[in-house]
C-alpha cells in the first residue's frame, strides 16, 4: 500500500465570510490530480458543510485530508460544544444554530444530512465539551 | 435543449454584474432558494441559482456545486469582495428586479426543466 497525500488545514473560526476556502483549495487540488468530476464536487460539498459547521458551532479547527489510490479520507476536528444527541443532529432540519446564521443562508437543519448524503461513510466522534471530529471516506474506485 | 445565459438574463430583464464573456454558456435547469444548504442538497450539471440571499457563501455554494450562473432577485447587488470572488470562479451574476417566485415562474414557463434539459 502506497502511503496516501496528506494535507492539513486550518480553519478559521472568527470570519464567517471566508468559510469554505479550506474546501474550494481541495476542490482545486482533486482537479488538478484529475479526479472524476462526480467525485470532486460530492467531496467538496460535504467538506463545506462541515466546514461551515466548524465556523457556525466551533469557532474554527483543523482539517485533515489524506488521497489514497481508491477513496478520499476527510476528518473535520473542532474542540467546539460537543453533539448531545448525534441521532437527533443527523435527522433533516434540526438546528441549534443561531438566528443570525439563518439569515446567511445556513443553519436550517441540512448539514449533517448533506455530508451523509454526499459521503460512502461517514463517522462523527464527539464529545460534549471536548469536541467533535466528523471523518468522511469518498471511494474514488469502485470497492473490489 | 439547454438555454443560453444570455436568454436567461433577456428573460429575467437582468442586469449583468459580472461574466459578459460568458453569456454564451448554457444552463440546463434551476434551482431558487435562500437557503444555501438546500441548495447543497441539490446537485444537477450546469445549473443556475435564483437568491435573494446576497452574501460570499452564495458564490462559495455555487463553487462547490459547479453552478454557472447566480440571478439575484428584487433588485440585490453584491457588493465587491463577492463579485471579485465570482470573476475568479467564472460565475456569471445577474441581477433582476423579479422577485424569486416570478424569476422562477418566468424560467420554468420558457421551458427550463427543474430536473435539467429543455420541458417539451
Amino acid at each position: 500500500m502506497s502511503e496516501p497525500l496528506r494535507y492539513t488545514y486550518p480553519v478559521n473560526g472568527d470570519d464567517f465570510m471566508s468559510a469554505g476556502g479550506v474546501s474550494a483549495v481541495v476542490k482545486k487540488t482533486l482537479r488538478e490530480l484529475g479526479f472524476d468530476k462526480d467525485i470532486i464536487r460530492r467531496t467538496a460539498i460535504a467538506m463545506y458543510e462541515g466546514e461551515i459547521n466548524m465556523v457556525i458551532h466551533a469557532n474554527g479547527g483543523v482539517v485533515d485530508v489524506e488521497i489514497y489510490p481508491d477513496r478520499i479520507e476527510v476528518a473535520l476536528k473542532d474542540t467546539g460544544p460537543g453533539i448531545a444527541d448525534v441521532e437527533l443532529a443527523m435527522s433533516d432540519g434540526y438546528s441549534t444554530a443561531p438566528d443570525n446564521v439563518r439569515s446567511l443562508g445556513f443553519g436550517a437543519g441540512m448539514g449533517l444530512p448533506n455530508i451523509k448524503k454526499y459521503s460512502d461513510e461517514m463517522r462523527i466522534e464527539t464529545q460534549v465539551g471536548v469536541g467533535t471530529t466528523v471523518y468522511l471516506t469518498i471511494y474514488t474506485k469502485p470497492k473490489a | 435543449m439547454i438555454m443560453k445565459i444570455s436568454k436567461v438574463a433577456q428573460l429575467l430583464n437582468a442586469q449583468v454584474i459580472c461574466g459578459e464573456e460568458l453569456l454564451d454558456n448554457e444552463v440546463e435547469t434551476a434551482c431558487g432558494a435562500d437557503m444555501m444548504s438546500d441548495v447543497l442538497a441539490f446537485v444537477k450539471d450546469r445549473a443556475l441559482l435564483l437568491t435573494g440571499l446576497v452574501n460570499p457563501q452564495v458564490v462559495r455554494t455555487a463553487e462547490m456545486m459547479d453552478i454557472r450562473c447566480i440571478a439575484f432577485v428584487r433588485g440585490k447587488q453584491p457588493n465587491d469582495m463577492i463579485i471579485e470572488l465570482a470573476k475568479e470562479l467564472s460565475i456569471v451574476l445577474l441581477t433582476t428586479e423579479e422577485r424569486l417566485y416570478a424569476a422562477c415562474g418566468i424560467l420554468y414557463s420558457a421551458g427550463l426543466n427543474p430536473d435539467g434539459g429543455i420541458r417539451s
